[in-house]
């Protein structure tokens, strides 16, 4: 750093040494470096110390944000709300945290590169690029010394120890291959399955009651699950993954498809509400029109026609839950679906 | 005031002025017109019938049929009940402008809430169905909100998003936003089924099960919800945070990288 007081106009412009020279046998020469150009913190140390200081406050407010961030951390209650234009209401803690934090760190980052710019070195430097290889008495050296250690470890005259050795660094990976079988058991017969079975009552989830044929109105959705599921069950999530059901009621008159009224009640028709495709639960029911839309990516099916595909992604039709009304009136699955819930796997066949 | 006198003698002047004086007679006869209605409502259930079906047959007939029996352009309307009735004309939806577009939308309602109770009184008396719900059904007390919360979750969170914000349906359709929608009319819409969305009847989602939701709704998707996050983004999520993260924080923080080597820190500016 420099602090002559010499006008920025008028600064001497440094040649560089190693500027090659034009001939014969090199046409292009090298230019070399530009000359090197001060910075106003190099010549005039006013300048230089209005930097320092700079730098200084930005740290200086960093710090002040630190003790701020956990003055409100101490301070704000954790549920008092605070309007801030133009962002609206929001919870006063969160707001008083991030923006602390936000600019301590902030702060930090301006004050490092402000320093590396006015007051650090900016000096370009150039240096030479060596050969990567070593030289040839080096390699003869490290070859001589590699013999010499085989030699003195014995390891071709005791063959015991050389292939006991060989055998415990064959083994020793073994151990990560018996850990991948922890990926498994495989899933069996259990993707093919769910809960329902013959006179399994239909359990409205709103309620937690059985569900009657008159409670289903035409032109409403409801979702049900296998009776004796109930949702503090250990097990209930992976069950009801695959036994949702979803309960919608149109007239029969309207039902295409030959089965689906089949294995209908009185227009009342239950279907998988697990989406084909890869599983998502789909039930965007549009009444009029008896489509179910998948909200993940928007297959479409047909209620009315066997819950065809008629749009999206999805490979084959909405499993349908064949149901009847047992002795007391109330709705009850005739079994379970006839074909896997949910997405298509390998063995689904 | 200057300009205005200059066009006094404009060729338009008599125009401009003679519709001023429509505008303003309309708008005196659409303020002081209800006043008369609003006497109908205190005479017998009979008469208010009958006034309802003076207004089913000027606002309503053309579609729904002069029975109310249903045409190629509307729907039968026996057996919809009070609460659709209520739902459709007091949210604007009814009368509809057309019956061609993807779905009805939401504008200013047309009618008075006497003129609305005598419609309402009329297509009750075509055939039973659910009544207009009462102040006790729909109101805050004795609701549990975290009940509501899965309840919409499970029947409602498909289509309207997870705090009622809306979402997009199949070919123009769409779930309207639930924000600021009157507790009533969120009621006769569960009841009801409006348009596409399916019904959900006391039967399979009770009357505290509805109380419950509209709890909800209320405490998280009302001008009295606090969001602790401030902006909301759409209540769309990691999806809408993420681009705004994206886009504005890296966005910012580029920008400040450009600003600062654009500058030089040389003395000499080249």
């Amino acid at each position: 750093m420099s602090s002559q007081e010499i006008p920025e106009e008028n600064l001497p412009a440094e040649q560089d040494a190693h500027v090659a020279v034009a001939d014969e046998k090199n046409p292009f020469a090298d230019p070399g470096l530009p000359p090197h150009e001060h910075r106003i913190q190099d010549i005039d140390e006013r300048a230089a110390r209005r930097s320092e200081r700079t730098v200084a406050l930005l740290f200086t407010v960093s710090m002040l944000a630190t003790v701020g961030f956990i003055a409100s951390y101490v301070a704000i209650p954790h549920d008092k709300s605070v309007f801030v234009f133009p962002i609206g209401h929001l919870n006063a803690l969160n707001f008083a945290l991030g923006l602390t934090l936000g600019t301590a760190l902030f702060c930090i980052g301006a004050g490092a590169v402000h320093w590396a710019r006015t007051l650090m070195s900016d000096v370009e430097v150039a240096d030479d690029r060596h050969a990567i290889a070593a030289e040839p008495e080096v390699k003869a050296k490290v070859m001589a010394d590699f013999r010499q250690g085989a030699k003195e470890s014995a390891i071709g005259r005791r063959k015991l120890i050389r292939n006991t050795m060989l055998g415990a660094l064959t083994l020793v990976p073994l151990s990560g291959v018996v850990l991948l079988r922890d990926l498994g058991p495989l899933p069996g017969t259990k993707l093919r399955h769910t809960l329902w079975s013959k006179g399994k009552l239909l359990v409205n989830m709103n309620t937690n009651e059985p569900l009657r044929p008159s409670d289903v109105a035409v032109g409403s959705l409801t979702f049900a699950k296998p009776e004796g599921l109930e949702e503090h069950d250990h097990d209930f999530q992976n069950e009801i993954a695959k036994a949702a059901l979803m309960i919608v009621r149109l007239q029969p008159d309207d039902i295409k498809d030959k089965r689906e009224l089949e294995w209908s009640h009185e227009g009342i028709v239950a279907y998988s509400k697990i989406c084909t495709h890869v599983g998502c639960p789909i039930s965007l029911y549009e009444q009029q029109t008896h489509h179910v839309l998948c909200p993940c990516h928007q297959s479409t099916f047909d209620l009315s026609d066997g819950a065809r595909v008629i749009f999206g992604p999805a490979g084959h039709a909405l499993p349908q839950l064949r149901i009847g009304v047992n002795d007391e009136g109330y709705l009850e699955a005739l079994g379970d679906f006839d074909e896997p819930v949910g997405p298509a796997f390998w063995e689904r066949g | 005031m200057k300009k205005l006198s200059a066009r006094r003698r404009h060729p338009l002047a008599a125009v401009v002025v003679l519709l001023l004086a429509l505008a303003c007679t309309g708008g005196l006869y659409a303020v002081f017109a209800p006043a008369d209605k609003a006497q109908a409502e205190e005479s017998a259930q009979s008469l208010t019938i009958e006034e309802g079906k003076k207004l089913y047959a000027v606002g309503c007939a053309s579609c729904h049929g002069t029975g109310g029996q249903g045409t190629s352009d509307g729907p039968s309307l026996v057996g919809v009940g009070a609460a659709a009735v209520d739902f459709q004309v007091s949210t604007g939806r009814m009368p509809a402008a057309t019956s061609q577009g993807a779905q009805v939308p939401k504008k200013k309602n047309i009618y008075s809430q006497a003129e609305i109770d005598q419609l309402a009184a009329f297509i009750a008396s075509l055939g039973a169905g659910p009544s207009v719900p009462t102040e006790e059904q729909y109101g805050p007390e004795g609701a549990d909100i975290a009940k509501g919360g899965e309840l919409f979750r499970n029947n409602c969170a498909q289509c309207h998003n997870f705090t009622g914000k809306g979402g997009a349906l199949t070919k123009g359709k769409y779930a309207p936003s639930l924000e600021d929608v009157d507790p009533k009319h969120i009621y006769e819409a569960m009841q009801t089924g409006p348009q596409n969305m399916p019904s959900f009847p006391d039967t399979t989602l009770s009357e505290q099960n509805k109380k419950d939701i509209i709890a909800y709704l209320h405490a998280v998707n009302s001008d009295e919800t606090v969001n602790p996050g401030g902006l909301e983004l759409g209540g769309l999520g990691p999806v809408s945070e993420g681009l705004f993260a994206w886009i504005f924080g890296l966005g910012g923080l580029i920008a400040v990288a450009v600003w600062v080597a654009a500058r030089t820190a040389k003395a000499k500016k080249s």
